[in-house]
């Protein structure tokens, strides 16, 4: 009973923070400077007709290296739980055997949602979406995959290869701006094309395209990781 | 104003699908319950005129997380059947 | 209802949904639901925060046909609260199967999900 209390306490005070640190003041009415300014200058500087993007790439682009960093170490910590019973896995598992509606949609379906993944990401400095949402996407190919065929193994020196070039390609094209054009991750140093066509916004789409692969392989890791243990005993 | 209807009633739907997450005994349903929280949010963030975070939301929160969350509850009541 | 904003529903909707995702976070006792209990709470922070990043009657930072590109201060959201949620997400479904992960294990270890079996660090 004192516990309840004393957690009923500690909601209403985090409540009251919440209230007061957003104050209910009436809706903005205009943007703040900083919004204004990507704006305004966005469209000329960066080149992309996707502010979103614009400001995930290129202005708060070392956020999106530290992220993808981020996302790395999970993947490779739960990796490193999970694989250690890999070598007890002796008998082949008894799984129930999937419909074979699914089986068969899946092999026609898996491809398209990998190509409709790579359009997201290659288009992302268009229209909603890129290399966040296509790599979700990739892995969802790769989930529809595992559950229409649960004995299949994943490759995980594929995943890790992929993973690592891309890796390594995000980090030298954001030297090469260093380089090249005014600082890190710059996109400038490819010319900004015609805005609101495909090859435009300078490094945007390429890379886009590499963090896309990233994100897609690192989550396409861990859900086989979590999918390798329904295989194991105990 | 449609809008502000529509958004208040995938609001009160977030909310109570939130309550079923945490109170329901079936940790299946909780999970499936969590899921739906996500979609609805997605909608939200539709209506709030954020096109990218609502792909995202509907990718991974709505999609790959369920999915997740199911692997491993599958796991944990495969391995109660073998030692109970 | 002229003077409630979408974004106040919005960051209503948002915030009650971090009390509930904390409630279950201090209620629960099975782990797996704690873990649902912060995925919750990670789902309202990115639902305030894009909330607060809303400009009544505006249109998506997404320059096209419908947004000219001289007005375009006039006529958008704020795009960078939608970038850091972005990066949010991506983020959240990390730290939640990493926390599952975890989970899976324990529960090797100790043959149970609940909360307060576990008395490793109790003194």
């Amino acid at each position: 009973m004192l516990k309840k209390i004393f957690t009923a306490a500690v909601i209403v005070a985090f409540a009251i923070i919440l209230l007061k640190g957003y104050g209910f003041s009436g809706p903005d009415q205009q943007l703040n400077e900083v919004a204004e300014r990507y704006a305004e200058k966005g469209p000329e500087e960066v080149g992309a007709a996707n502010l979103v993007t614009a400001v995930i790439v290129t202005y708060r682009g070392l956020d999106t290296l530290g992220e993808v960093t981020i996302l790395f170490l999970t993947a490779s910590i739960i990796g490193f739980f999970l694989k250690t019973r890999r070598e007890d896995l002796t008998a082949p598992p008894q799984v129930r055997k999937t419909s074979e509606i699914l089986s068969t949609a899946s092999r026609i379906i898996s491809p398209i949602i990998f190509l409709f993944g790579a359009y997201v990401f290659i288009n992302g400095h268009l229209t909603p979406g890129g290399g966040f949402q296509g790599g979700a996407i990739v892995a969802s190919g790769l989930v529809l995959m595992l559950l229409a065929n649960p004995l299949k193994t994943v490759n995980h020196k594929i995943i890790s290869v992929v993973e690592s070039i891309s890796g390594i390609s995000f980090v030298l094209l954001g030297v090469l701006g260093l380089v090249l054009a005014a600082g890190f991750l710059d996109n400038a140093f490819i010319g900004p094309g015609r805005f609101g066509s495909l090859i435009s916004a300078g490094a945007i789409p390429i890379i886009y395209i590499f963090i896309g692969l990233k994100v897609g392989s690192e989550l396409s890791g861990i859900v086989s990781n979590l999918q390798e243990t329904q295989k194991e005993e105990i | 104003m449609i809008i502000k209807i529509i958004a208040i009633i995938i609001g009160l739907a977030i909310l109570l699908m939130a309550l079923i997450a945490v109170y329901n005994k079936k940790l299946i349903v909780a999970i499936v319950a969590a899921g739906v929280v996500s979609l609805f949010a997605s909608v939200m963030y539709l209506l709030l005129s954020a096109p990218d975070v609502a792909m995202t939301e509907a990718a991974i929160g709505s999609g790959l997380s369920t999915i997740i969350f199911f692997y491993v509850v599958n796991k944990i009541r495969k391995n109660r059947k073998d030692h109970a | 209802m002229e003077q409630i904003g979408l974004s106040h529903i919005a960051i209503t909707t948002g915030i009650l949904l971090i009390l509930t995702g904390l409630w279950g976070i201090l209620t629960q006792k099975n782990i797996i639901k704690m873990i649902i209990g912060f995925s919750l709470f990670d789902t309202g922070i990115h639902i305030v925060m894009v909330g607060v990043g809303y400009v009544e009657g505006k249109t998506a930072p997404i320059l096209d046909e419908a947004v000219q590109l001289k007005e375009a201060a006039r006529q958008i959201v704020d795009p960078l609260p939608q970038a850091m949620v972005l990066t949010a997400i991506v983020i959240g479904i990390g730290i939640t199967a990493l926390m599952l992960a975890y989970a899976l294990r324990l529960y090797q270890k100790n043959k149970t999900l609940d909360i307060q079996k576990f008395n490793d660090l109790k003194w």
